[in-house]
């Protein structure tokens, strides 16, 4: 597998500029005979494709919801950072970059860093132009607040609905260039494989949701922009309909994996109510601005939260982070909780939540300050809930959230398979092994606006426009294999509905490979992962028929994609004998503090398939840390 | 608790407008429900209890179940997204209705969104309308620095509030006229308050109406149903403010 | 032209189409109100009302086609915009229900038409003559007019004639009570502390038109105005 990054050489400030002037260009005349193939339209996705289509491309972008504007990206909360210093309390491109790569425990490749650090400040210049409302001071100045991790403030935010704000900046891109023919849309559409000719990637494979028809697309690229696997868990804080079928579709068609294991789990979600529970909320980490995290001292105190007086309360991220406080970062945050919990002085019924209280906030600056701040998220909290955070505090726990891992990129964002794009969360590149709070739509945003507008054209220069068409014959093949496996889904006609497999699925991962792991946990779920799929196989009843609008259908396919892939990802969590940011493993701690191993663990993991999840074969992307010194990350 | 529920079931997409043949009212009941589920968590125990039947399930549009993504949205008992005011289906809980209540489920009913299957219907309608102009027309890598046009808090404010929306279509559905005066209103707002969409001011208060009447949709009698269901609580303000716009643009084209 | 046309087709030229036509029916409406009021002030006064309206001549005839033109628009737009309404949604909910619109705004389609055939009857009544012929050839023995008073009051002191006018008053409450709020954003005006005061100010005038019509039409029936004088 060839792993070469590709990073330009020359100083880090220097290599996104030497880069962009090596790529070979295509001619404005020529560029709307090559046709790019988009997968996804969150930020990402719906930016590239846009992006792409200004400069002249021809794109066709693809989503599964009924719009592009529902991605998912549409929920991210809190705000996206930028080193534009409007504070002027010593932000820079370098602090940012700083800040992010020690972030991400440094497993994150240091010149894409630098590159998304050096996009933050464009990105708001867009979305600003594009009419992107961001909250403003009383001077009609963009404001900013301070975010997990970093001791500048430099998160810009719309509300509690940053991310919904950006998407939609996006997605009227994205709609102008479709009401412009420059795009064309295909939503209700899920890409079910990748089409490789002469080993590059020439198009995919998709089902229309509504008709049930699978349909080949033909293009000169693909750029996949399809998210996270967070729903492996079943319960996360991702949308019901993300999955990894794209990437674990594209990976099998000999697109490396990189870093599977790293996932996030965020310290403030809404704790789990039942059994029926089908997917977990989310409270900004910008709460963590001003609500302060306890537990009480005394185990099982039942006692209302109110009348546990403060000398009885441990307030314990301010206790062990003592710089940091309440803004620890997200790993460090959730560890901490979990540890809490485990120790049985959780609070609620469960006993699997900590306190995240205002009191103190609202004595200071009123509760309409308050309101003004986190309004909705309160009042999402109260609908949940039924409770109201004005009066008493918000039970949090933490929960899946985000994943690190993904596809396995170059500096172009290029995938091991040539001619196969990746971004956003869906690859591997940027949060190393854990994601600063407001990074996220960063990333999205900078891969889709700055950066594959850039190289799309360095690998679209080498290739003849148009050399493919659908005719081909590995379309046809690939056609008749998706076709088969829809129809060996349709035909098992067992007794267990998907949903009992996905939550079965689930358990499995958040009990072996959640927060903590360990050597014999993990070495129980590979065993356990490859019977239930199995059981899956033989048993999982999928009604109704391919050649309609079939939602059962739909998550069958994902959960079974999810099954190998689940494999995979404790494949990867036991081979990293290490801890770090978002992968903790009980048998390398100092305390419940991360103990990495950057002797032999300072390289992204890259998975290359091999026909069987347990013949995958593992690759290393050596890390160099140049730049930024190597060092026991402390938040103390 | 239990309920008894009453679900608009149609196997088939609508293919012309009198699609009231094409499907029917179904009863189901439903035993052991939580006061602590979601609306769609409770149709999700629905789908399960059906699926081991052997029946197939109801079909719904959902994604985020977070309240932002605007997939989800039924009309139960003839309000959609229910009775609880600012609130999506998803963040609709079970607790909002009494033990043993009998539960209306109809699709959103508009002839601009057609019934694909059961409670999903096409929305497509509203992407199109964004097409025709609710936008800014930047290409990426052009603007000044974000900086560099202060807009008066207030101003921005107004904007935001209209930009909130979630594309749900819940005003549509709820409108006796199903007008989309208040989805399209708030694109023409959000930008109407921002100096950078000013620009294009004119051209976007024309076209989006224009793609709007062009979709079927009814137009506004003034009942303010759409600002009572609308999950957002986007103001009716913003269809004065289209209105406005709509006649400045008219009264100055050339 | 086709800039007309195409504004007035449009939906949002429709509904300005019907809050311009509307506001003028409304200021009709109370300037009506306010010549007939002048029957509580005497025989003598309404009459030279009277008079003095026919003895614009000309003028008087270009109010009158221009208020019918401006009545037909109205009810045409009215008619047109319904219909594309009733288009928009084909089928009907199994359960409807609704959370704040008022009675007056869902049966503005059904009070206008309600209005329509009330104000045919009206003019036939009054105007034209044609129901009651016999009190509207009354003429004035000194000057030669119409005899308005004698004409009205004799009307209303039938209790059935009376109070179905009183009645339609209702009807026209309610369309005016929805109608002048609905004027103001319909042409782009709202204001977060002056539209509630709109819609305050739409529902008493609205009351006070309707009421002053009723209190006529009642005045005269209990006796309180008319007969001996």
């Amino acid at each position: 597998m060839n792993l070469d990054s590709r990073i330009p050489g020359g100083p880090i400030q220097d290599k996104w500029d030497s880069r962009k002037f090596d790529l070979k260009l295509v001619n404005p005349a020529n560029k709307r005979k090559y046709k790019v193939l988009v997968v996804g339209s969150g930020l990402a996705g719906a930016a590239a494709a846009a992006s792409m289509a200004e400069l002249g491309y021809q794109v066709e972008c693809f989503c599964y919801q009924d719009s592009p504007r529902r991605a998912h990206s549409i929920a991210a909360q809190g705000g996206i950072n930028a080193a534009k210093n409007y504070r002027n309390d010593g932000d820079s491109v370098w602090r940012l970059f700083y800040d992010t790569v020690k972030g991400g425990d440094f497993r994150a490749r240091e010149a894409n860093v630098y590159r998304l650090a050096q996009c933050s400040v464009n990105i708001i210049d867009q979305a600003v132009a594009q009419g992107v409302p961001f909250a403003r001071d009383y001077a009609g100045l963009l404001d900013n607040r301070s975010f997990g991790g970093a001791q500048v403030s430099r998160t810009f935010y719309a509300r509690g609905q940053t991310g919904q704000q950006l998407l939609l900046g996006a997605y009227a891109a994205l709609s102008r260039q479709i009401g412009l023919g420059t795009v064309k849309m295909y939503n209700r559409t899920e890409m079910l494989d990748v089409v490789l000719v002469d080993g590059h990637a020439k198009g995919i494979i998709v089902r229309d949701m509504v008709t049930g028809e699978v349909r080949s697309h033909a293009g000169d690229a693909v750029v996949l922009a399809t998210g996270g696997y967070g729903n492996v868990f079943y319960l996360s804080t991702n949308a019901k309909g993300c999955n990894v079928t794209a990437a674990w579709r594209a990976h099998k068609k000999g697109a490396g994996f990189a870093n599977p294991c790293y996932t996030q789990i965020h310290p403030t979600c809404i704790p789990v109510s039942g059994d029926h529970q089908s997917k977990l909320t989310l409270m900004s980490e910008s709460l963590r601005n001003d609500g302060r995290v306890w537990i009480p001292k005394k185990q099982a105190d039942k006692r209302p939260a109110h009348e546990i007086p403060d000398d009885e309360r441990d307030y314990y991220l301010e206790r062990k982070y003592p710089s940091f406080g309440n803004l620890a970062p997200r790993d460090i945050a959730s560890r901490a909780a979990k540890e809490a919990c485990d120790k049985g002085l959780g609070i609620g019924e469960t006993g699997l939540g900590v306190y995240l209280d205002f009191r103190d906030a609202i004595a200071r600056l009123g509760e309409p300050a308050i309101k003004a701040r986190y309004g909705n998220l309160f009042h999402m909290y109260g609908k949940i809930t039924a409770e109201n955070p004005y009066k008493q505090p918000m039970r949090i726990y933490p929960a899946v959230h985000y994943t690190m891992g993904g596809l396995w990129v170059d500096y172009d964002l290029m995938s091991s398979i040539p001619g196969m794009f990746v971004l956003g969360e869906a690859n591997f590149s940027d949060h190393g092994a854990n994601r600063l709070g407001a990074s996220a739509l960063m990333q999205g945003l900078a891969d889709g606006y700055f950066v594959i507008p850039y190289t799309i054209g360095g690998y679209l220069a080498g290739q003849k426009a148009g050399s493919v068409d659908v005719n081909h014959d590995a379309f046809q093949q690939t056609v008749a294999t998706v076709n088969d496996r829809v129809s060996k889904l349709l035909s098992i006609q067992g007794k267990r509905t998907v949903d009992h497999f996905h939550k079965e699925l689930g358990k499995i991962m958040w009990g072996r490979c959640g927060m903590a792991r360990n050597d014999a946990g993990l070495n129980e779920a590979l065993k356990e992962i490859p019977a239930l799929r199995e059981e899956f196989w033989q048993d999982v009843r999928v009604l109704g028929s391919g050649q309609s609008f079939n939602q059962s259908l739909e998550k069958a396919g994902r959960v079974a994609d999810f099954l190998e892939f689940g494999e995979l990802m404790c494949r990867d969590a036991l081979e990293r004998r290490e801890s770090c940011g978002g992968h903790f493993r009980d048998e390398w701690q100092d305390e419940g503090e991360a103990r990495r191993d950057d002797d032999n663990f300072a390289h992204a993991a890259v998975w290359e398939h091999k026909g069987e999840v347990k013949d995958a074969v593992r690759h290393q992307e050596e890390l160099k840390f140049d730049n930024v010194a190597l060092a026991v990350r402390s938040y103390k | 608790m239990k309920v008894i529920l009453h679900i608009w079931r149609q196997d088939k997409a609508s293919t012309n407008d009198n699609f009231k043949q094409d499907g029917r009212m179904v009863r189901y009941e439903l035993a052991d429900v939580s006061p602590d589920m979601s609306f769609l968590e409770m149709l999700d125990v629905l789908n399960e209890n059906l699926i081991e039947k052997g029946e197939e399930s109801v079909a719904f549009d959902h994604d985020c179940r977070e309240g932002i993504c605007g997939a989800c949205g039924v009309v139960i008992d003839g309000v959609p997204h229910g009775p609880e005011r600012g609130t999506t289906t998803c963040q609709l809980h079970m607790r909002s209705f009494k033990d043993g209540a009998e539960i209306y489920i109809e699709p959103w009913r508009a002839k601009a969104f057609p019934v694909v299957r059961d409670l999903v219907v096409d929305r497509g309608s509203l992407d199109r309308i964004v097409q025709s102009g609710a936008f800014i027309s930047v290409n990426t890598g052009a603007p000044q620095d974000a900086n560099a046009i202060p807009i008066p808090k207030s101003d921005a404010e107004r904007a935001f509030d209209a930009a909130t929306c979630i594309g749900c279509g819940a005003c549509v559905a709820a409108c006796k006229n199903a007008s989309a005066m208040l989805f399209v209103g708030a694109k023409v707002s959000h930008f109407a308050y921002l100096p950078q969409g000013r620009v294009e001011r004119d051209s976007r208060a024309r076209n989006l109406v224009k793609a709007m009447d062009e979709e079927g949709f009814g137009n506004c009698t003034n009942q303010n149903e759409c600002e009572a269901v609308c999950p957002k609580e986007i103001p009716v303000r913003v269809i004065a403010d289209m209105n406005r716009e709509y006649l400045r643009a008219k009264a100055r084209e050339g | 032209m086709s800039w007309l046309s195409s504004f007035w087709r449009s939906s949002i030229g429709g509904k300005v189409t019907m809050a311009v036509t509307g506001l003028m029916l409304f200021g009709f409406v109370v300037s009506h109100l306010l010549g007939n009021l002048q029957l509580l002030q005497g025989k003598d006064k309404i009459n030279g009302y009277a008079k003095w309206l026919h003895d614009l001549g000309p003028m008087l005839w270009v109010m009158r086609i221009g208020l019918l033109a401006i009545f037909v628009l109205h009810v045409w737009t009215a008619l047109r915009l319904s219909r594309a309404n009733k288009n928009a949604r084909p089928v009907a909910y199994a359960k409807p229900s609704t959370v704040q619109a008022t009675m007056a705004s869902r049966s503005m389609l059904l009070s206008g038409l309600s209005l329509l055939v009330f104000i045919i009857y009206h003019l036939l009544h009054f105007t034209l003559g044609v129901v009651s012929a016999e009190h509207h050839d009354l003429k004035l023995a000194d000057a030669g007019g119409h005899d308005v008073y004698t004409m009205v009051t004799t009307a209303f002191s039938v209790p059935a004639i009376a109070i179905a006018y009183a009645a339609f008053q209702v009807v026209l409450f309610l369309h005016l009570s929805h109608g002048i709020q609905s004027m103001a954003q319909t042409i782009g005006l709202h204001h977060a502390r002056y539209s509630p005061m709109i819609k305050t100010v739409s529902f008493l005038v609205a009351l006070v038109i309707a009421g002053g019509n009723m209190l006529l039409a009642l005045s005269v029936m209990l006796g309180l105005v008319g007969g001996a004088q």
